[in-house]
This record gives C-alpha cells, sequence and structure tokens, in this order.
C-alpha cells in the first residue's frame, strides 16, 4: 500500500514493521514525530524519558533483555546519550537496537549543526543513513537485523529534511519476532575492567567482519551515468546531487555510512575521470576517500557551514548556468519568532529587565526567545541544563573577581527534568548564591506539547504520578523561604519573588507556574477572555509595547490589542500607567 | 516534467495542513510527491515555508530559486521575501493580509505600503485572493487556508480530483462544512 509520510513517521513504521517492542525518546527537533508516531502502534512500548541519556538506557536495558528496542533523539541528545552508547557497544545487544540522531544542518531548531556521522566512527557502531521516506523505513529494519546480526547497537542518521521531507512510501506488515530469551552473562553485560578489555577485542572483530559486509551490502550502491563525473553521497545530498546532475554523472550512493566500503569506493573511483563528494557539513567520507590516496573534489567547492540543497550544488558543478529571478527591491520587515501572546514567560522576563546589574543564564526551550527584543533579558544559551549550571559559574567567577553580582538561572519544568535537578543540587551543595526560576508551563512546549513527568500524562496519555518541582527543590535542601511559587500573569507577585530572590545569599527558587497559552484547554478556558485599549485614555506612551507581545501594536496612530490572539493575560494592563486596558469575558 | 510548488506565510496560518493535504491529493493523482517543511518555530509567529514538487520521479524535495511554478502566500510580505523562488513565467497567488512582526508592532521596522501593487507590477500571473477576508464572511478566519487551497488547485489545473475527501480526512467532522465552503469559495474567486 502506498502512502505519503515524512521521514518521522517512516522510521516510526519501520520500527513497528521490525517487530520493535519498547521505544523511548526525549523530544527535540527535527527527531520528535519518531516517538509521537511509535506510540499509535499500540503494540510497541513507548514512554518519553527524562532525557537521552535515560532513553538510550532503556532501550539499551530492554534490547540485552531479548526486546527489538529503538531511542530516537536529536543531534545534540547524542551528547548527553553518548555514555551509555560507548559502552552499549562494547556489552552489544541481545534484541535489536536502532539508537535514531536526527541531525539539523542549517540549524533549523538547534543551537548547533554537529555532524553525528563522528559519532559512529567514535562509538564503534555500525551507521545507517537514509535518503528518504522509503529508505527511512527499510533502513530502520535493516538496522535491527544488521544490529542483531553483528551483536552491536545501530546508529540510523537522519537529517531535518529527511524527518520533515514526505515522500511515497510502500508500507508492510509487522513481522512479529517477539521477546529473545534472556540469559544471564556477565562477561559480555557487566562492563568491570577485566570484561571490558575482552569485549574491546570483539568489538574489533566485528567492526572487520562489518568492513566486509560493506562492500557487498545493497544499502551502498552504484548508479552508474556519465563516467565524467563521479559522486559519492549520502543521505539528503543524494537527492539533491541527483536532481541537479540526473544522468550527467555516475553516483556511489552510501546508506551504509560506518564502517564505509573501501573496495567499492576503490572501483567507483577507477570508474569515473573527476570524483567529487557531496555531503552536508564535515568532510566525513572526503577524509575516508583521502586518506585511501584517491583524489577527490568535496570542500574545496562545497560549504562546511550550513544545509545543502540543489542550487549550492548546481552553482558548484554547472557555474555556467544561470538563473533569472524575480526581486523586488525594497526592505521588507524581519519576522522573528517571538514568545506567543499571552506566553506565561513573559512576565517572568519583563520583571527581570527591571534588574540591569544583573546576569542571566538561559537555556533550551521557548524562553530562548527572551533573548529578542524588547526583552532581551537572556546572557547565554548553551545546552540542556546550562541555566542552571552555567549560572554557578558565573556566580562563582564573579565572587573569584571580589564582585557582588547578582545571577539569575532560567529554565523549563521539562528542561528541569532533564538535567536541571544535578545543577539544582550541586548549587545548593556548593552554597550557590544562584537564584534559579524555573518557566514551568506544564508541558515541553517548543517541540509541540509533549508530556513531561510534571504533567500528570504519559506519551499514550495514560495518567502518571505528577512529580512536584517545589518538592524536590525541598528535598535537595533549599529552605522553605528560598522557594516561591508564583503566577508569572500577576506582575506583582512575580516581582516581589524576584526581588527576593535578589537579595538572598542562599540559591533560591522561583516556579513560575502557568500552563502554556497554546495548550488546547487553555485556549478553550481562556476563549472569550481579551483584553482592549481605551483609546480615550491611552496616552501613546508605548508602555504596553515593551513587554513584546505579538498582539500589541500601533497601527494607523492607535494603540490596539489584536483580539482574536489575545488571551487576556492581563500583563499589558499591569504595565499601563493609565489605566487604558481592560479585560472582558469571563 | 518535476512541477514546483512553494507554501508560504506566517506560522498559525495553516500553511502545513493546506500542504499536507495537496500533497496527498497529488498522490492520488498518480504522482511521485515531495514535500518539505520547516516548522520548528513555527508556531511562534516566524516566517515558515513548505515546498511540494511533483512529477514522475522527484529527487530533492527542495526547490531551487526561479524554479517555483506557483508561489502561494498566505501574506502580503511574505511574497516578497520568496519571490525569488518563482519562475519568470510562474504563477503568484497572493492573499490580500497583513500580520505585522514583532519589530514592525514595536516601531523598529516598518511594513511596506502598496505590496501588493508592487506584486502585481512585478509578476505579470498575479492573482489576488482576499482569503481571509473571505474566510471571515464564512465564518472564521481560520478557513483561509482552504480559501487559498482552492484558488492553488484551480490555478494548477488539478480540479479533477475529489478534494473533498481529502479535506475531510484531513480534518475533525465539526469543521467540515465550513473548511469545504471555504475551499469551494477559493476555486470560484480564482
Amino acid at each position: 500500500m502506498k502512502k505519503i509520510m515524512t521521514g518521522n513517521e517512516a522510521i516510526a513504521r519501520g520500527a513497528y514493521e521490525a517487530g520493535c517492542e519498547v521505544a523511548a525518546a526525549y523530544p527535540g527537533t527535527p527527531s520528535t514525530e519518531i516517538l509521537e508516531n511509535i506510540a499509535k502502534y499500540k503494540q510497541i512500548y513507548s514512554q518519553w524519558s527524562v532525557n537521552e541519556k535515560v532513553a538510550v538506557e532503556v532501550a539499551g536495558g530492554a534490547a540485552i533483555a531479548g526486546a527489538r528496542a529503538l531511542a530516537a533523539m536529536k543531534h545534540v541528545g547524542l551528547n548527553v546519550a553518548a555514555d551509555p552508547l560507548f559502552t552499549l557497544a562494547y556489552t552489544g545487544i541481545n534484541g535489536g537496537m536502532v539508537v535514531v540522531t536526527a541531525d539539523d544542518p542549517g540549524l533549523h531548531s538547534s543551537q548547533n549543526e554537529q555532524d553525528n556521522r563522528y559519532y559512529a566512527v567514535h562509538a564503534k557502531v555500525a551507521m545507517i543513513e537514509p535518503s528518504d521516506s522509503q529508505e527511512c523505513l527499510g533502513y530502520t529494519k535493516a538496522a535491527f537485523e544488521m544490529s542483531e546480526k553483528y551483536d552491536m547497537p545501530v546508529l540510523l542518521r537522519v537529517t531535518t529534511r529527511i524527518c520533515h521531507s514526505k515522500s511515497v512510501v510502500n508500507i508492510g506488515t509487522r513481522q512479529d519476532v517477539g521477546v529473545k530469551e534472556y540469559k544471564k552473562d556477565v562477561k559480555k553485560y557487566c562492563m568491570i575492567p577485566a570484561f571490558g578489555k575482552i569485549r574491546h577485542h570483539i568489538v574489533e572483530e566485528k567492526l572487520a567482519q562489518l568492513r566486509d559486509y560493506a562492500d557487498e551490502t545493497p544499502l551502498n550502491r552504484i548508479e552508474w551515468g556519465s563516467r565524467k563525473i563521479g559522486i559519492i553521497t549520502s543521505g539528503i545530498s543524494y537527492q539533491h546531487a541527483r536532481e541537479v546532475m540526473g544522468n550527467d554523472a555516475s553516483y556511489l550512493k552510501i546508506g551504509l555510512s560506518f564502517p564505509l566500503p573501501e573496495r567499492l569506493i576503490r572501483e567507483f573511483a577507477e570508474g569515473v575521470e573527476t570524483l567529487y563528494i557531496i555531503e552536508e557539513n564535515e568532510p566525513y567520507l572526503e577524509t575516508y576517500v583521502k586518506s585511501l590516496g584517491l583524489n577527490c573534489i568535496g570542500k574545496d567547492i562545497f560549504p562546511i557551514c550550513g544545509e545543502l540543497n540543489p542550487e549550492i550544488i548546481e552553482k558548484a558543478l554547472k557555474p555556467e548556468k544561470s538563473r533569472t529571478v524575480y526581486a523586488l527591491d525594497i526592505p521588507i520587515p524581519t519576522r522573528p519568532p517571538v514568545l506567543c501572546a499571552g506566553c506565561p514567560h513573559r512576565g517572568i522576563f519583563y520583571a527581570l529587565k527591571k534588574y540591569k546589574d544583573v546576569v542571566v543564564t538561559g537555556d533550551i526551550g521557548c524562553y530562548s526567545l527572551s533573548v529578542m527584543p524588547p526583552l532581551d533579558v537572556t546572557n547565554t544559551v548553551i545546552c540542556m541544563g546550562a541555566g542552571i549550571s552555567a549560572g554557578i559559574g558565573f556566580e562563582k567567577a564573579f565572587q573569584q573577581a571580589g564582585k557582588n553580582q547578582k545571577v539569575f538561572g532560567c529554565m523549563g519544568d521539562s528542561t528541569f527534568f532533564h538535567s536541571g535537578i544535578t545543577g539544582l543540587v550541586d548549587a545548593v551543595y556548593n552554597k550557590s548564591k544562584l537564584a534559579i526560576i524555573i518557566l514551568d508551563n506544564r508541558i515541553t512546549a517548543m517541540t509541540g506539547h509533549q508530556q513531561n513527568p510534571g504533567t500528570g500524562k504519559t506519551l499514550s496519555g495514560e495518567a502518571a504520578p505528577i512529580i512536584d518541582i517545589q518538592q524536590i527543590a525541598k528535598a535537595v535542601g533549599v529552605k522553605d523561604e528560598n522557594i516561591k511559587v508564583v503566577d508569572p500573569y500577576n506582575l506583582l507577585e512575580t516581582q516581589e519573588a524576584l526581588q527576593k530572590a535578589y537579595e538572598a545569599t542562599e540559591p533560591f527558587v522561583i516556579i513560575a507556574k502557568r500552563s502554556c497559552a497554546l495548550l488546547k484547554e487553555v485556549q478553550k478556558n481562556r476563549a472569550n477572555l481579551k483584553c482592549s485599549i481605551d483609546t480615550d485614555k491611552c496616552t501613546q506612551c508605548k508602555m504596553c509595547l515593551k513587554i513584546g507581545c505579538p498582539a500589541i501594536a500601533f497601527k494607523d496612530g492607535i494603540m490596539v490589542i489584536d483580539q482574536a490572539s489575545c488571551n487576556g493575560c492581563t500583563l499589558c494592563m499591569q504595565v499601563c500607567r493609565f489605566d487604558a486596558i481592560e479585560r472582558t469575558g469571563e | 516534467m518535476t512541477k514546483s510548488l512553494i507554501l508560504v506565510g506566517v506560522g498559525g496560518q495553516g500553511t502545513i495542513l493546506t500542504s499536507k493535504i495537496l500533497a496527498e491529493g497529488l498522490l492520488q493523482l498518480g504522482f511521485d510527491v515531495k514535500m518539505s517543511e520547516i516548522h520548528g518555530m513555527a508556531q511562534r509567529g516566524g516566517s515558515v515555508n513548505t515546498q511540494i514538487r511533483f512529477g514522475e520521479k522527484v529527487y530533492s524535495p527542495i526547490i531551487s530559486s526561479g524554479e517555483a511554478d506557483v508561489l502561494l502566500s498566505f501574506e502580503k510580505i511574505e511574497a516578497i521575501r520568496y519571490l525569488n523562488y518563482l519562475k519568470p513565467d510562474g504563477t503568484l497567488i497572493v492573499n490580500d493580509y497583513e500580520i505585522y512582526s514583532l519589530p514592525v508592532l514595536t516601531g523598529n521596522e516598518k511594513y511596506p505600503k502598496q505590496a501588493l501593487e508592487m506584486l502585481k507590477s512585478t509578476v505579470p500571473n498575479t492573482v489576488v485572493i482576499k482569503a481571509s477576508e473571505i474566510a471571515n464572511n464564512i465564518g472564521n478566519i481560520k478557513v483561509q487556508n482552504m480559501v487559498l487551497l482552492g484558488a492553488a488547485v484551480k490555478r494548477l489545473g488539478l480540479l479533477d480530483l475529489d478534494w473533498i475527501s481529502i479535506i475531510k480526512d484531513y480534518l475533525p467532522e465539526r469543521f467540515h462544512e465550513l473548511n469545504i465552503k471555504a475551499f469551494n469559495a477559493g476555486i470560484n474567486e480564482a
């Protein structure tokens, strides 16, 4: 049966057809929909884990227990999960194990554009790269087979354009492999040094076998066209290259990207006049081809930074071709993403902006947008968890410099569960004066509303225990008087808590608790709540514009609030000095 | 021959749903179809685009500049932003609708006046649709995307398919009537 699917949907389908039994992930663009789609297959147990390391450990444990298991994450998630991956390469698995890494060339929604192909080399595990949705399905199944055949976790590496592009897929049926028998085997699964030493040798043997397999597998294939130009490529770059060059070139399409097929590459190189390597980001394939003593052209003409596309390839390989394009040479406004109308994060950042002498260490989530004007309060955004931990570092460095400068560390609820708890323990243990703000909007918002340990629901929608952030703060030793739970829609309450935190000489935790304005039930409950401006009272002081709400505008000479997007949060009302804004509705 | 279609707008306007329905329709018409969407920050008011390519065999899901047969813009300045994608003889379908971005709202940047007039004088095949106004009259501005879908389907010459049943597949039943009304209004308008 033919269907049109995104790469993520097809990976989920592939896992289902391969008989996957257990799947775990932490949401992260562009990988999030893999688990959301796996959850639709009731035969598979699936869960949101608190972070990627936990997800890989859950999948690893399940695989050792005998189940086919999958863990999915965005590229930076694999940094978090690298620890179990590297050692699972040693222990090997029992049921097949696939780890999906979704890279983000072009940084569509990431903090860096690291190329995770190097992880396969480093962790010593096989890596497979599909180039469209059909391959996402087929290669996921192949990855499970390969994982069991070579007794190792297999990395399935995709990129944003693979994950979020739709193409036609032929779907099949589920293979019921069941859960294999588990037998205790400490020499294989307990990596104490004595056993680890032995396993390292086995890993090297398995890689040697895989190198031979790489030359034979249909995952790597040569498509002969004109032999004047030969192109070695993989993933989405293959599709772009074929689009531009058609039959004017020959292609070696790499599907098994680690280990690479030495004999096949040599055969291909000998069969073409000029050899090009077309790949996104790092010269991963190019470095290998050159290490074989083969001449090739790669990053000399193709960029390392950013995403590739057919046009970039055309400019490099067919510089004579010109394009006629329309252009309207007038300045047009930029359209940066902004905190939504009614976003509960706005109140906290607006209140924080009043302190001119503080440093705010931020984190990954919607609240990263506090970097943008007019709020513009955040000093750093590094990675999940650094909102607290980097704040401790700032505060200690200021102390060393003899400066008494306050540091606020901010992160969301999901991020707190992901990797903020350890930072909080560190802050208490090391007697940091950091003021920590947990922007608890009751959901993992940035990736599109996924459940987390604080929401009371699981991935499959079942009721779950709610892990209480306030209780965690208490349990790790933050004093009762240094914990404040506030409603960020209430500006006065928020300001008072911030002032207490500002003056505190001990770790202080503010939990700004208010559901994301875009949550369906919130939108429903607040549908009739609106703020509007009384133009007779409005002096056009534009104070309300300083909160950076996209519903408020100065249009045609008057201040107006867009009634369609306003949810009546009243933040604008609270900053108005002329009582010109009123709220209507129940 | 591969045809290319680019849909542009502002996060929240329904460009992605429109693209999904279009891609499904093209599949049912027997084409090889690829569609690419970038939606990381789409809900937060950013500029969004989805690209659809269809034909006998499609490789890349990405459209190069000067190659889109149709540029379907849900907002006026987004049409200007992505104008370079349009083929010299391509068709621009543009919604007569303005969404101010935050830098415009706060007065740091200006929204150009006469955007439509400039587009019309630059692109001979410009079709202006008052999709938001039509949707509002039908009962909900949110169905502006279906008005534009109707207009695009008409202009692409793809009316020979049961689009209504695809729309029904992609939307909950309580929204069917409104969306179908909007879709038909779009066909008539184009």
